[in-house]
């Protein structure tokens, strides 16, 4: 594997039905370069938790996929009303899903922090009122640190 | 109960580990789509109506049961390596599920035993649970 693959999807606030797409062809994408399974379910999961989350908690959203011989690095942006504290949101536990959103099977606050755990890297950054966007990246070797 | 395998009881070691087909006797369940997977040994379940707790598990090869039967219960398991799902409750896959069940070669059962009696036999017939 030497190309480098960068693909994006767009995503629509409150379809739950579609909600999946872009984590679901990512890990076919994913699958064909040979990537590692572990780290194949480690990259779908989180961006998929990121999707539901766009889904569930903002208007619309892209999540962008870039994929080198070393690391997969994806970026989940949305419109929507943004996250007023990163921290207490990173907490596992806390959760201001809708109704609607818990009758899914989402809403119980874990999300996020299931995506920093999966992930290598995670940086969030939000503005109230205008939206969020998270970005992962998963190294397909692992570096010696910490 | 009888079980037509060939040297039966020969076996020294643990029992035979169960098979999606002897899932669907035990529980009187009918396979949805998946039929091709009815030899695919099942290693250990998990029970939740809750995706969120579904997507933090790191085990492979999971049988998840669950009363929750909606688009996003086989997506979850699509991004969870999940290859079998049993729907509780009398709960049923809508066409939609499985079409998307069948592109990521699942198999799916309906069942319609509770929760809990669904996890009850299978514990008892030797399904062994992740935690
Ligand atoms: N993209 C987003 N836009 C706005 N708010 C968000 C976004 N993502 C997360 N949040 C906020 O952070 C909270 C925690 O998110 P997290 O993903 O951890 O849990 P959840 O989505 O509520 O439930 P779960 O992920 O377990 O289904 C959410 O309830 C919501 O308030
Ligand atoms: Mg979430």
């Amino acid at each position: 594997m030497s190309e480098k693959v960068g693909v994006e999807y767009n995503v629509d606030g409150g379809n739950f039905t579609r909600a999946g797409y872009a984590s679901s062809e990512i890990k076919k994408i994913l699958k064909k370069l040979n990537v590692d399974m572990g780290i194949i379910k480690r990259t779908v999961v989180a961006t998929y938790e990121g999707e539901v989350n766009i889904v569930a908690h903002a208007y619309s959203g892209t999540i962008y996929a870039d994929i080198d011989t070393e690391r997969v690095r994806i970026v989940l942006r949305d419109e929507g009303p943004g996250i007023p504290d990163i921290e207490q949101a990173m907490e596992e536990g806390f959760s201001t899903a809708s109704s609607q959103v818990r009758e899914m099977g989402f809403g119980a606050g874990m999300g996020l922090p299931n995506m920093k755990k999966n992930a290598d890297v995670m940086n969030i950054s939000s503005e109230v009122g205008k939206g969020t966007t998270v970005e992962i990246i998963l190294y397909f070797k692992q570096i010696a640190s910490s | 109960m009888e079980m037509q395998e060939p040297g039966e009881g020969k076996c020294p070691e643990k029992p035979d580990k169960m098979k999606v087909k002897n899932l669907a006797e035990v529980l009187d369940a009918r396979i949805v789509c998946g039929d091709h997977l009815a030899d695919h040994a099942i290693e250990v379940a998990f029970a939740s109506d809750l995706m969120s707790d579904v997507l933090t598990l790191k085990n492979d090869n999971v049988l998840l049961i669950t009363g929750l039967a909606n688009v996003q219960t086989i997506r979850t398991a699509e991004m969870s390596d999940i290859s079998c799902i049993i729907f509780a409750r009398n709960k049923k896959a809508s066409p939609e599920m499985i079409g998307l069940a069948r592109e990521n070669d699942m198999v799916l059962l309906e069942c319609r035993y509770s929760v809990f009696k669904t996890c009850g036999l299978l514990y008892q017939a030797g399904v062994q649970p992740i935690f």
